[in-house]
């Protein structure tokens, strides 16, 4: 049955390689009929990713400078390039978001019961979050309650935190202009209101415009393999998937535990290109589970809806929430995120 | 194991059948009781399946258009469609075979990627069209967001006895 449909592109590659060779002194007719041929034999190629390694730039940040990175919920929002926006002005913005959410909070928009309405806002530079030297870096902003009393810490609690970073987002600072920069991954922690009202400031003062940042079942199965991957000296969480069933009245969640070690060997015996991961490998790696599955319990797995992954570099939530466990590949991480959120914008 | 020939049986008179092939038992329901209130010039049958190869016990008229119907949203319905691929015969795919991309306007709940599908129509050289069954608008276009009636058409026109 499937003799006439051998892969195509093969034997197409050849010819039209013979027929280049032949045609360099050619007619237009004949590169025009030459060019068509090469453009009908277009097959999207799959794509295929580095591992997060330890990159070079990794090594200046300092581990203790990003822990409150870690072990904290993210919400994520893909960001367009931010208009005029200038490092050097961060006291400016920290003072004028800081009047802009005083002003807010007054105005009753965002009163929550007995909150304090001392807030102080702080713009700061993170150093060392970037993929490449072009990248932009990245910056942090954090709303902190000022305390009442002065026998307190002076720095206050924070309240909520959000951060803009660019990792190897090459794609898209070649299109855009000088004028705009450009920090395309945007991620809050804290109170959905806080989120709110600051991305109004930001789309009132560069121009921009948030959008929240949902990963779809083939993205977390990619996240997947690649966190599991990742080498890791000792495992501090199992490997957790969490499937939806689409049926009603009440939705059912599927939930599959591995142990880490169990996850990798997989990985290992699947794995053949080193330092890259490709579209077999991981088409491969989720059927060895969803078959695995459907051994022992007789439920097509693939026919449900993948909602979240959780590995011991990372967890990560369709609705577009990401906890990061590891320090090492935090970069890595990032880096697909900003990818995602690329995409996106564009 | 019986594998679908598109000329071994005599066709009906002035009738029409379409088989639809898909995991998705209440989408593809749907699609066939619209296509089923369009008007069309001759009588248009279709049929519903899971996957092949068809049971032989029960007699059916000749096949005129297979349609696979991929769910974006389901490996497992994308998995049931390749296999069931290999009990087609080959003279079938000269034009007499489609696929149908499902779900392609909820991005979020994708967990089949829109490439794979192109490369898979590319290698049957069967046409693709995307929609979402489980939207009942009708839109304009075939990238993401046909609904039944685009659909509907698009199968239709494939078809050489169906004037409508």
């Amino acid at each position: 049955m499937d003799s006439c449909d051998t892969p195509e592109s093969t034997p197409r590659q050849r010819a039209s390689s013979r027929l280049k060779d032949y045609f360099i002194g050619a007619t237009p007719l004949q590169k025009r009929l030459e060019s068509v041929r090469r453009q009908t034999s277009f097959v999207p190629t799959p794509p295929r990713r580095k591992i997060p390694q330890c990159s070079q730039l990794q090594e200046d940040v300092d581990p203790q400078k990003v822990a409150f990175l870690l072990h904290k919920q993210w919400t994520l929002y893909s960001l367009t390039p931010l208009y005029k926006f200038s490092y050097t002005n961060l006291k400016e913005y920290s003072k004028l978001l800081g009047a802009f959410i005083a002003a807010e909070k007054q105005k009753g928009l965002a009163v929550e019961v007995g909150e304090d309405f001392n807030i102080k806002v702080i713009f700061s530079a993170l150093l060392g979050m970037k993929g490449t030297q072009r990248d932009p870096e990245a910056f942090l902003v954090q709303i902190l309650s000022k305390s009442q009393l002065p026998s307190e810490n002076r720095e206050g609690k924070v309240l909520w935190t959000g951060w803009f970073c660019c990792i190897f987002g090459d794609s898209l600072l070649e299109t855009v202009s000088e004028d705009f920069t450009c920090l395309p991954l945007f991620l809050a922690n804290g109170a959905e209101t806080n989120t709110a009202m600051i991305g109004t400031w930001f789309q009132k003062t560069f121009d921009c415009y948030f959008s929240p940042l949902a990963i779809n079942a083939y993205n977390l199965s990619w996240m997947a393999a690649m966190w599991t991957a990742c080498k890791m000296d000792h495992y501090m969480a199992t490997t957790e998937f969490l499937w939806s069933v689409p049926c009603s009245p009440q939705r059912l969640d599927i939930s599959y535990a591995i142990h880490p070690e169990d996850a990798k060997a997989l990985w290992d015996s699947v794995h053949k290109t080193p330092g890259e991961v490709t579209q077999e490998e991981v088409d491969l790696f989720m059927d060895c589970l969803y078959s695995h599955f459907h051994r022992h319990f007789k439920i097509h797995l693939s026919a449900t809806r993948l909602v979240r992954v959780s590995t011991s570099v990372a967890s990560a939530h369709t609705d577009g929430k990401i906890k990061i466990l590891c320090h090492k590949y935090l970069i890595g991480v990032l880096a697909y995120l900003t990818e995602l959120a690329i995409f996106q914008i564009e | 194991m019986s594998v679908l020939r598109p000329l071994d049986k005599l066709p009906g008179l002035n009738t029409a059948t379409i088989l639809l092939v898909g995991t998705e038992d209440a989408l593809l329901q749907q699609l066939a009781d619209a296509m089923l209130k369009e008007d069309c010039a001759s009588e248009l049958k279709v049929h519903l399946a899971k996957s092949l190869p068809l049971p032989s016990s029960v007699t059916r008229p000749r096949i005129d258009l297979i349609m696979f119907v991929v769910n974006l949203h389901s490996k497992y319905s994308l998995r049931n469609v390749e296999e069931s691929l290999h009990h087609v015969d080959a003279t079938f795919f000269l034009g007499k075979v489609g696929f149908l991309a499902t779900g392609a306007g909820r991005e979020s709940h994708c967990s089949v990627h829109r490439n794979t599908v192109v490369k898979l129509a590319h290698t049957y050289r069967s046409p693709l069209l995307f929609c979402d069954l489980e939207v009942a608008q009708c839109f304009v276009g075939l990238s993401p967001g046909c609904g039944h009636g685009t659909a509907y058409q698009a199968t239709l026109r494939q078809h050489p006895t169906c004037h409508s």
